[in-house]
This record gives C-alpha cells, structure tokens and sequence, in this order.
C-alpha cells in the first residue's frame, strides 16, 4: 500500500498535479488558495517544471492557453473573483479545444465577497462560465482524498476530451488537512496531440491554435464538434455517489465540503427513525440528472443543501422533474451550514411529506 | 541569371483581406523575410491579435496561435516558456497591445520574456471601423472622437516604445516607418535584429512600425503615407530606443 501522509488540502491538488504530469503553472496571488501556487513554486523546478506568477488572472489563463496550445501539461489555480477574470481565457481554451486544469477554491461573493468557504459560483462553473456555447468538465470532490484522485485523472480526462477541467473546491477543503495517498489512475488511452504547435518541424505543415470562425456554417459546425465530445463525457464521466438511497424517503442532494455535513444528518435521521438518504455528485458537470431521476422514482421528496442561495438545486429540479418536491436549504457569504439546522428541515419535511 | 528579389518562404502564397494601401503586408513581408533569413521557419510560432491581423495565421507558413484581444504577449509567454527552443513573436496592433493589452506588454517586457513583438501602430482602430485609439493624435479624427482628440478630453497619445524602453527587461526596442523604401529598409533591419536579440536570448524585444489605415483615415494610399511622415513621425520619433549593448539611445 502507498504511503499515507497528512497533507493540506491546496499543497495535496497541486503535488497531485504533479504526479499527473503537470509541469507549467501560471498562477496569481488570491485567498483562500495561496499555498497552490507557493507550493508549485518550491515543487515544480525539482521536476524540471516551471512555475510563473502573472501579473493577473487575466495574463495566467492566457499563459496557460498559449502553453496548453504546445501540447504542455499546464494547469492555474484561483478563487471566485479570480475565476470571473479568467473567464474570458476559459472560453478562448474551449473554443479553441485546449485542455487544461483549473482548480477553483470558492469564497463568498457577489464581489470581493468573503475569504470564507461558499459554493456560491456553481453557476458560473457548471454552465460554461465564459461567453459561448461551451461547457467543461467540473470535479466537485468533498475530500482531500478523493481531490487528490479526481487531480490524478484530471489530465487525461482533459486531453480525451479536448477541454479545460476544473476542480471545484471551497475555501474548506484547500484549508483543511487530512491522510492521503497518491494513487495512480486506471489508466487512459489518451489520444496523440497532433493539433500541437511546437514549431513546423520535418515539413510537417503549419498548425493554428484558434476559436474564431466568422462563417456562421462554420462556427455552427465547430461548435457541435465541441458539444459532441461533452456529449461523449455525458456517456462516460459522470460519477455521483449514492448512500442509503433505496429505501429513502427523504434524499438529501449534496456535493463537496456541504455533502460531508448532509452525511451526518443523514446518519443522525436514520437514527431517529427517518428513512433518509444521500446523493453526492462528484461531477457537477457533467451532472448525474439520470442517476437523480431513478431515485426520484421512489424517494418521496428531495433536499438540496448548499452553501449558496440555490445554484444546484436548479439541476437537481430538473432531474427528478416534478416526480417529488424538491426543498432547499443553503447559507451564504461564506456561513457553513450546521447538521442541526438541516436536520430540523429534514424533520419539517418528514412531518409534511413524509407523514401526511 | 541573378535573383535579386523573391517572395519569402515564410508567407504563403495567396492575397490578404488588407485594404489597398495598408501597412500590414510590409509589415508581413519583413517579418517573413527575417524569419526565412535567420533560417528560423520550423521553430518560429506566432501570435495573431485581435484587430486587422487576426489572420496573420493565413499568411505565415509557420505555427500560430490566435489569442484574446491584448492578450498575445501572456499567449506568446506560455509558449516560450514551455518550448524554449521555440522563437515566438507576437503581432499586434494599437488598440490591442497599448490600450486593452497594456498590462501584458509591460508585463512581458518586465520579465525580460524572450519573446518578439511586432507592434503594428496606425493611430487607430481598423477593424471594428475606425475608433479613437491610445495613439490616435491629438486632433485626429475618429468614430468615437468625430471632433479629433481632445488632449483635456482623454489625453495626448501613448508613446509605447520610450515607455517600454524605460524597463530593464527590454532588450531591444526600436521604432521603425513602413512609409519610404528607405524607412522600410530600416524597418528590415531593426525587425532582424529583434529576433537576434530573442535568438540570443537577450530578453525582450519590439519594433514599433508606424503605418498607415487609409480606409480608416478617409485617404489615398499616397497621401496617407504623406500624413503619416507629415503627423506621425513627429509625434513618434524613429530610431533605437534600447539595445542590448545598453545604447545607443539614438531617439
């Protein structure tokens, strides 16, 4: 068994980047993800890597799409209000069918917001993000663990598909410490980066890195080529973990650093006699609506937690598609919701649905 | 037989979507020309702005990547940086690199990024129609100024090449006229050297080469050169403005 070693939650995803193959990171300064780009910066000229602070987040993404462009394994990191700068760049990588990692440490917002742990830019992270018709792959993990596993395959999930993937995290879970084990992934096959420019070398010709298409046919076109490989990651991506879901009256709907504290209301209703279960998506995009829906088949009413003011529980609608009411509960700004306050909601719903 | 004139290898053999008149296939040609004669073509990659040379990529016969508006000097550092063996340029107009850009051409020329910049200065906005840019004269009419610049308004015009030149990272900064077979003669040379200074791995290098948008001037292309040397050049100073021998500063 590899060895287990206590590690922070922002040094485990980059030194898993590492280990994945990373070797560029271009990173600008912002709370409450600092000791990514700290760590990358002692971490990766000890691999012949390079790490370079831009000097915003604008420049950083478009560094990372001019090295991802080379066919780099190139990753950036930031927190909401820097995410929204790199928005733009975002859009320019999937336009221009570039993969890349993003690890995003969410903090409360509209604005310079908070430093503390929200999950108030779901929106912004799952539904493309920047201008266009586009989406990436979002990983939204709920342990340092299983950040650090989603990390390792991060890469070659990004180059299968031709698109940025990005981490979804909280100001939690970059902060707090716990065991992990860098593991290796199943193994990809990865398809060959002929579209990189590296130089036109042995009369190779010319390669261009582009998103623009002024031809409406031809953009249209382009476009659904995108679509069609996120279609392919709607097929085999999606990853959603169940708990006690068969037998559930009440499901709670619940993912990253919010899915840990549902897990002991769930534990705590079981209890007392309530049949209630946990549904965690680990992709919040693609999003596991198939894998809601079966179980709105038979759960009697669903409640979705956030630390936002209802970003998720949208899709989470959507899914079980009024097959059985869907409450939400969610605290903002940066306030961490607490296993009692969810509880005494899940016992409200108990009483009105459940019971009647 | 002597050959004393060819189409350089490193453009492609078609036509441009330029205007008559415009500098940008000067511009095009002294860039293919330095890169055919440094012997650079398979390792050089370019970097299209946002503007009248979006396309550049359809004219070279080298790799490119096409970057956000201001943004090619953060593209072009992501490039160099993980393929160093690479010789990377930029090209980019006025309204991209002094106005949206002006961060990241700081920026790269702070870092002494091995990189170089082909800073195509026209005094205006040419292909969103016209507009009032950073280097638009005062007094020079616009779209977005109808009345000319107005210094009280919005200021007097940027002189990016002395302001870059002021930063240590800058190894060579130069500004050129593509205005005269004399002045494109010495835009050839300070383009040349630029790359040598890149290949050298000197540091930063841009050559500033002050041209003309007929189109958008409302001119011939004959009295848009004439405007240019009458209005341009001696508002922007040619010559030298950092080597990498430290001088001569001949501005």
């Amino acid at each position: 068994m590899a060895e287990r070693k206590l590690f922070k939650g922002n040094e485990a995803v980059a030194e898993a980047a590492v280990r994945a193959g990373c070797r560029y990171f271009f990173g600008y300064p912002i709370t409450p993800q600092n000791e990514i780009p700290e760590y990358m910066a002692r971490r990766l000229p000890e691999v012949g890597g390079l790490f370079l602070q831009a000097e915003s987040e604008v420049a950083a993404i478009n560094m990372v799409y001019g090295a991802a462009g080379t066919g780099a394994r190139v990753m950036t990191s930031s927190s909401s209000p820097g995410i929204s700068l790199k928005q733009e760049g975002i859009s320019y990588i999937a336009g221009a069918e570039l993969p890349c990692l993003i690890v995003n440490m969410v903090r409360g917002g509209p604005g310079l917001g908070g430093i503390q742990p929200a999950q108030s830019d779901y929106f912004q992270a799952v539904k493309g993000g920047g201008h266009g018709d586009y989406y990436t792959i979002v990983y939204a993990p709920a342990s340092i663990q299983e950040m650090v596993d989603l990390t390792m395959q991060a890469f070659d999930v990004a180059e299968t598909y031709r698109m940025p993937v990005m981490i979804l995290g909280d100001g939690v879970l970059g902060q707090m410490m716990e065991p992990v084990e860098f593991r290796e992934p199943a193994p990809r096959e990865v398809p060959a980066k002929d579209w990189a420019t590296t130089g036109a070398k042995d009369g190779r010709a010319p390669r261009l890195i582009n998103s623009i298409y002024l031809q409406p046919e031809a953009l249209f076109k382009h476009n659904l080529k995108i679509a069609e490989r996120f279609e392919q990651a709607k097929k085999n991506e999606v990853m959603c973990e169940k708990a006690k879901t068969d037998d559930a009256d009440i499901v709670l709907v619940a993912y990253g650093t919010t899915a840990r504290i549902c897990r002991s209301v769930m534990d705590r209703a079981r209890a007392a006699g309530l049949k209630v279960g946990l549904i965690r998506p680990i992709t919040v995009s693609p999003f596991p609506y198939d894998e809601i829906g079966e179980v709105a088949r038979t759960a009697k009413a669903f409640l979705t937690v956030e630390m936002s003011l209802g970003q998720m529980v949208e899709d989470v609608k959507v899914a079980v598609s009024g097959a059985a009411p869907v409450h939400f509960y969610g605290t903002t700004g940066g306030v961490i919701p607490t296993a009692a306050e969810i509880l005494e909601r899940v016992e409200e719903i108990a009483r009105a649905e459940v019971r009647k | 037989m002597k050959q004393v004139y060819s189409v350089p290898k490193s453009l492609q053999p078609r036509s441009t979507h330029y205007c008559p008149g415009c500098t940008h296939g000067i511009a095009h040609k002294l860039v293919a020309e330095a890169i055919d004669d440094l012997g650079i073509r398979d390792r050089a990659i370019g970097v299209a702005p946002v503007g009248c040379a979006v396309f550049a990529y359809d004219y070279f016969d080298c790799d490119f990547q096409q970057a956000a508006h201001g943004r090619a000097p953060a593209v072009a550092t992501g490039i160099k940086r993980s393929v160093p063996d690479s010789v990377v340029f930029s090209y980019q107009g006025d309204g991209d690199l002094a106005s949206i850009g002006a961060a990241e051409i700081v920026h790269a020329a702070m870092r002494g990024e091995r990189i170089t910049v082909i800073f195509v200065n026209n005094a205006i906005y040419g292909m969103t129609g016209g507009q009032m840019a950073p280097t638009t004269l005062v007094g020079q009419k616009a779209t977005t100024a109808p009345f000319g610049r107005q210094k009280e308004h919005c200021g007097s015009p940027l002189r990016v090449s002395e302001m870059l030149a002021t930063i240590p990272g800058a190894a060579y900064v130069a500004r050129v006229a593509l205005s005269s077979p004399g002045n494109v003669a010495k835009a050839k040379t300070a383009i040349r050297k630029a790359f040598e200074t890149q290949l050298a791995g000197e540091g930063f290098s841009l050559v500033e080469c002050l041209s003309t948008c007929p189109t958008n001037w409302g001119m011939g292309p004959y009295e848009a050169m004439s405007w240019l040397e009458e209005n341009m050049i001696p508002y922007y100073p040619l010559g030298e403005f950092r080597t990498p021998e430290g001088g001569p500063n001949n501005a």
